[in-house]
């Protein structure tokens, strides 16, 4: 007897949400809660020591947000999650539970802005060091592993150049390596691609992008994909050693393939205290039940506005790897088939000042730092985020002064290629 | 009886019958994962029994350690072992000589022995390996979701409480949810290589 596993739409829907117990409540509740009050001391000893799942305070765990880490572990295909409270949280938590001081991961060089800064800057406070890699080069992954080396990170399509990375190729190497292999899958999310199909050990999100999807509120997640085998490594003391913290349990031995979730909650998050608000949690399932639809009509909107920029004389480039001529168009189709996401960048001819007059003069794409929002959003990165940078390393990190980043919404098609149009023919 | 996945149905109809059950292996050292599952399981209503040579006589959470399956002076509904997989058939023709039988053979979870399942079910016992009973039980009542677990399972069905706070039942109509592909297929790859 084969059971039938629900679609991806269904999962959406109900992954993880039921009636509340005791009232019946259909929607998901705002547990807006700091503690949970004890049935006996036994049980708060229970709850304490791991023996038994369970609420203890809203900074370890919350049951609305446990919905939410659910439904997002289910849509990723993994078996467990973990929310809190920004996706550059997320990352901080991974790692800990990851590297001691003087250890090493590989990142790809092409990565979100933000994610950059961290790794280079916050995480050398940490005494955790970043070798760069080439996604273009996969063998540079290859090259930058040294005994130090304990994991390896990448996006799936990264923001904002729609870089695609060739998973399968990077997972080879993460195995070989005896490393967990990261991937960032927020621009994608899971309705364009599954990171663990395609070897990811564990994911990380930003859910304030598409997941979410409405602009309302910040949040990241970890999905433990089930993969990694920490006890045969040995390497990694947060998962495959007996923890002083709970009178000596190893997590991996006790919580099995998805102890990394339980040791981001249970070590990381318990220590390092990044939660997030149910209320956020709230927000962000709320907008997951219509991911589908929303990353369908964007991702439709994108490959339309991207084709008409693309044609369009004022502009000298675009890069968006669901256009055929693009470099990544191969592995996009790979990897994303059911669309390249909805985010992009392209070139004017007019470089720094035209890019300055189109932000200037859009009437319904938002100006203003975000992505994977309901609206159609628009950016100018060299004269906002990546201001601070020299021309050289604005260049390098794809936000040159010709550069505009579109992250294209689910309005009617023609009015968001109507309001560039109209930007675009603005005069000087 | 395929033993790479069961359904819903069979491991929640198992824990739903079962009332007694032999714990083979139980540590009485609070940091183990066996200790865990005796735990749970006992909260969670089933009479535990620990067997455990090494303790015999010492108790578990105020239950006694017998030395071997045929000293329970009570008849037991399933035997859950705790051992590695070479240990388990041994077990099972322990638990085949009791009388009256056990109805269910469980191998936890990292263990797993073809041949011991195979005359277990010979003679009419249900088999289970290579799971948790305390993760299944969590798993199918959904308390586990609220350590972000992937219960598998979806329903439009109100839980039902099982009886204190954040305790749900096992009885709970549902239906499968998302599947763990990844994470099984790695199982599978860690058996073959033979390193549990």
């Amino acid at each position: 007897m084969t059971e039938r596993i629900p679609g991806f739409a269904t999962l959406a829907v109900h992954a993880g949400a039921q009636p509340d117990p005791t009232t019946g409540a259909r929607a998901t509740p705002i547990y807006q809660t700091t503690s949970y009050v004890f049935e006996s001391v036994d049980h708060a000893a229970s709850l304490f020591g791991l023996q038994t799942f369970g609420n203890i305070y809203t900074r370890i765990g919350n049951p609305t947000n446990a919905v939410l880490e659910e439904r997002v572990a289910a849509l990723e295909g993994g078996t467990a999650g973990l929310a809190v409270a920004s996706g550059h949280a997320a990352q901080v938590l991974v790692f800990h539970c990851l590297l001691q001081p003087g250890d090493e991961f590989v990142a790809s060089k092409k990565l979100y802005g933000g994610s950059i800064n961290q790794f280079n800057h916050a995480f050398k406070n940490f005494g955790w060091k970043v070798v760069w890699a080439d996604p273009d080069d996969i063998s540079s992954f290859e090259r930058a592993i040294s005994p130090k080396t304990k994991a390896i990170f990448s996006e799936s399509i990264a923001n904002p150049g729609g870089v695609i990375t060739d998973m399968e190729a990077v997972a080879r190497i993460a195995r070989r390596a005896g490393v967990p292999y990261i991937v960032d899958n927020t621009l994608a999310t899971p309705y364009l691609c599954k990171p663990i199909d395609h070897g990811a050990d564990i994911v990380v999100h930003s859910l304030t992008k598409f997941l979410g999807g409405h602009g309302n509120s910040i949040g990241g997640l970890i999905v433990d994909a089930g993969t990694f085998n920490w006890s045969r490594e040995r390497r990694y003391p947060m998962l495959c050693e007996p923890r002083p913290e709970y009178h000596g349990i190893v997590l991996h031995e006790t919580f099995g393939n998805f102890a990394f979730a339980i040791a981001c909650r249970v070590l990381a998050l318990r220590d390092i205290g990044s939660a997030l608000s149910p209320f956020n949690a709230f927000l962000i399932l709320t907008g997951i039940e219509t991911l589908p639809l929303r990353m369908r009509k964007s991702c439709d909107n994108t490959q339309a506005v991207a084709e008409w920029v693309a044609a369009h004389p004022q502009v000298a480039w675009v890069s968006y790897p669901g256009l055929p001529g693009d470099r990544y168009h191969g592995l996009a189709k790979k990897y994303c088939p059911n669309g390249a996401g909805a985010v992009f960048t392209f070139g004017l001819n007019g470089g720094y000042d035209a890019g300055v007059r189109l932000v200037s003069n859009v009437k319904l794409f938002s100006h203003l730092a975000n992505i994977g929002d309901t609206r159609s959003l628009i950016i100018h990165p060299a004269s906002t985020t990546h201001r601070q940078l020299s021309d050289a390393q604005k260049t390098q990190a794809g936000a040159g002064p010709d550069v505009v980043r579109l992250s294209i919404g689910i309005e009617d098609q023609e009015d968001i290629i109507a309001d560039l149009e109209q930007a675009l023919a603005a005069p000087e | 009886m395929n033993h790479d996945s069961y359904s819903d149905d069979y491991i929640r109809g198992i824990l739903n019958t079962v009332k007694s059950i032999a714990m083979v292996g139980a540590s009485e050292k609070e940091n183990r994962p066996s200790y865990f599952a005796f735990k749970y399981l006992l909260e969670r209503g089933y009479a535990m029994i620990p067997i455990n040579p090494n303790r015999a006589g010492e108790e578990i959470l105020g239950r006694r350690i017998d030395a071997r399956l045929a000293e329970i002076p009570e008849p037991i509904d399933m035997v859950d072992i705790f051992r590695g997989s070479r240990h388990a058939l041994p077990i099972v023709q322990e638990a085949l000589a009791l009388k009256p039988r056990p109805q269910v053979i469980w191998m936890q979870l990292g263990i797993r022995n073809d041949e011991a399942a195979a005359l277990a079910e010979a003679n009419g016992l249900k088999v289970v390996m290579n799971r948790c009973p305390k993760i299944e039980y969590g798993r199918l009542s959904a308390e586990i979701a609220w350590m972000g677990v992937n219960t598998r399972t979806i329903t439009a069905k109100k839980a039902t409480i099982g009886g204190g706070i954040q305790r749900l039942s096992l009885n709970r109509m549902s239906v499968r949810g998302g599947a763990t592909e990844a994470a099984a297929a790695a199982e599978r790859a860690q058996h073959e290589e033979g390193t549990h």
